[in-house]
């Protein structure tokens, strides 16, 4: 399981990235869904963004899940192409398929690398 | 005989097995004086007795056979050849039913696959899903999925007056509580103008706009520019359509809908009085998301073999729950495969001439009416095989005539649009003979001289 060090995770299994901004889902969670086949973001540009609320849909082969904002902030970028080519976020979670771009955010409260991944394997399914 | 498969001995395993001792013990949580209440159920009837009641009943019914019918406004009596029921009631067809196993499912699951490819082609959609209840549940659907397409952000439905009274109160039956509201449809609407009368009530607030084709009246309007109209203000455009028209007219998809509904019951599917019916729905490609409904997809399975499955099930409520567009999960899979079936009998040559009989008996028939002193058509638009006449008598006492002629009248519209009182809805359809129609045209004379 993929688990960059750089980047910050929640109990949700969404990562953020305080560099950019930017955030999608983690290693784990596209595995868990299996094959995604559709992906539609609900935030537009200048939404503000906040954990209760949810940034995107996502529909697998067997499953439909919310992902969540996974900072509190102000919605800057869209992935506008992730909608056409669902399959990125199963092949490639943390680079292409990164899903919005929050700005203005305090990830301090997010799990970094090592705690997530020691989270993950706690986990039982 | 008893319907429970299990036998007394496998009863007793089981019971065993959960360390109790009568079946009775199982619902020892429900109140004693609620446990098997006194149904005071008259004496079982043995298979003779309730054979020869219920073909009582039955024989208080009069049906087609016996009575020339000239009623439509939404369903329509059209020849079902012979072979749709040989294939209906073969037992693989007839008692399955859910296809969630696909392994063991395949024959069912091509059969809606091909049941969807020919709606799809039909309207000139992308997609099809494997069916509604019926037409009117299908429409409420449209409704659904432009709400969910907008996420609830456009709460307006514009909904022609000439569309299907039925599928209008269903309509509002089903957005009750969902904040929409609906317009157009209203008593005091313009029944006259066209479509561009529902111009003016689209806007940005608008999700859907929905019309039928032909109208209630029977009527042919070329939506595209309401179509256009729709889709400048960012809204979705539904037409709900007559299946049979569509092997002669212009498709809806021509006309720019996004989402095309209906009746199926003109293909292959019995009156009966009221039901089972059928409601197709189809739609482009990138909508199928927000779509409703079933839907059978075609792949290949490990061994390389073509297989179909159900697919897209995360769209549906048993998965997507609360979010879903719609909490429907079930198909119409018996009546669908009667369309399918029908569709392929026919084929494209031999259903466009059950549309073009249709046609040409109704204009026929239209055209003798006309010439019949009291008697006018209403309208002088273009139709298919439906068309309104200006009665001078009730619609009731005119229809009450015919009965006694062992012919069923047309539709009484004033039962729906209090201003349009003695307009007749009469439908013809490739089943009415010359003489038939001849008959109709010399009782309606009649009718006039009492």
């Amino acid at each position: 399981m993929n688990v960059p060090s750089n980047l910050k995770y929640t109990k949700t299994d969404e990562w953020f990235d305080p560099a950019s901004g930017a955030m999608g889902l983690t290693d784990y969670a596209q595995t868990q869904l299996s094959d995604i086949v559709f992906v539609e973001i609900l935030l537009s540009v200048g939404d503000a963004a906040k954990p209760s609320q949810a940034v995107a849909s996502v529909e697998s082969v067997k499953a439909a899940a919310e992902i969540y904002a996974a900072v509190t902030g102000k919605v800057s970028e869209i992935n506008e192409g992730l909608s056409e080519k669902p399959e990125t976020l199963n092949s490639d979670p943390f680079g292409a398929g990164w899903m919005v771009k929050i700005q203005g955010a305090d990830a301090s409260a997010l799990m970094d690398a090592a705690d997530y991944e020691k989270y993950c394997a706690e986990r039982t399914h | 005989m008893t319907y429970i498969p299990h036998s007394p001995k496998e009863r007793d395993a089981m019971l065993a097995t959960i360390g109790i001792k009568s079946l009775d013990e199982l619902f020892k949580d429900i109140p004693a004086k609620h446990r098997f209440p006194d149904l005071n159920l008259p004496p079982a009837l043995t298979e003779m007795e309730a054979a020869a009641e219920l073909a009582g009943y039955a024989g208080a019914n009069e049906t087609t056979q016996s009575f020339v019918s000239f009623l439509g406004a939404g369903v329509y009596n059209h020849y079902i050849p012979a072979a749709v029921d040989h294939i209906l009631r073969r037992g693989e067809f007839y008692t399955a039913y859910t296809p969630y196993q696909p392994e063991i499912s395949q024959g069912t699951l091509q059969a809606i696959f091909e049941y969807q490819s020919l709606m799809a082609n039909l309207t000139g959609m992308e997609v099809s899903n494997a069916s509604h209840y019926d037409g009117a549940t299908a429409a409420a659907e449209a409704a659904n999925m432009a709400f969910a397409q907008f996420r609830g952000k456009r709460t307006k439905l514009v909904i022609a007056p000439t569309l299907n009274p039925q599928y209008r109160a269903t309509l509002r039956t089903y957005t009750q509580g969902m904040g929409l509201t609906t317009v157009g449809d209203d008593p005091k609407a313009n029944l006259d103008g066209g479509p561009e009368t529902l111009e003016k009530l689209i806007d940005e607030n608008t999700a859907l706009v929905i019309v039928q084709y032909p109208d209630y009246f029977g009527r042919i309007y070329d939506y595209s520019h309401l179509a256009e109209v729709t889709h400048a203000a960012g809204a979705l455009f539904c037409v709900a359509a007559n299946p049979t028209s569509l092997a002669i007219l212009k498709t809806p998809a021509e006309m720019g809908a996004d989402i095309v509904v209906g009746e199926g019951q003109p293909l292959g599917i019995p009156l009966s009085f009221g039901g089972p019916y059928l409601g197709f729905f189809t739609t482009q490609k990138k909508f199928i998301h927000k779509m409703a409904g079933r839907v059978v997809g075609e792949t290949v399975d490990n061994r390389g073999q073509r297989a179909f499955v159900l697919t897209l099930t995360a769209r549906e409520q048993h998965i997507k729950r609360e979010r879903a567009t719609s909490n429907i999960c079930s198909n119409q899979g018996l009546l669908a495969l009667a369309a399918a079936t029908y569709l392929s009998l026919l084929g494209q040559k031999g259903f466009r001439q059950v549309a073009e009989l249709c046609y040409h008996k109704a204009h026929y028939a239209a055209e003798r009416i006309s010439k019949v002193k009291g008697y006018s058509l209403c309208f002088d638009t273009p139709f298919f095989h439906e068309f309104s006449v200006c009665c001078p008598k009730p619609i009731s006492e005119i229809n009450a005539h015919l009965l006694e002629h062992g012919i069923i009248g047309g539709y009484d519209l004033g039962q729906d649009y209090p201003a349009l009182k003695d307009h007749m809805l009469i439908a013809v359809t490739e089943m009415n003979t010359r003489e038939e129609i001849d008959l109709l045209v010399d009782v309606l004379e009649e009718v006039n001289h009492d």
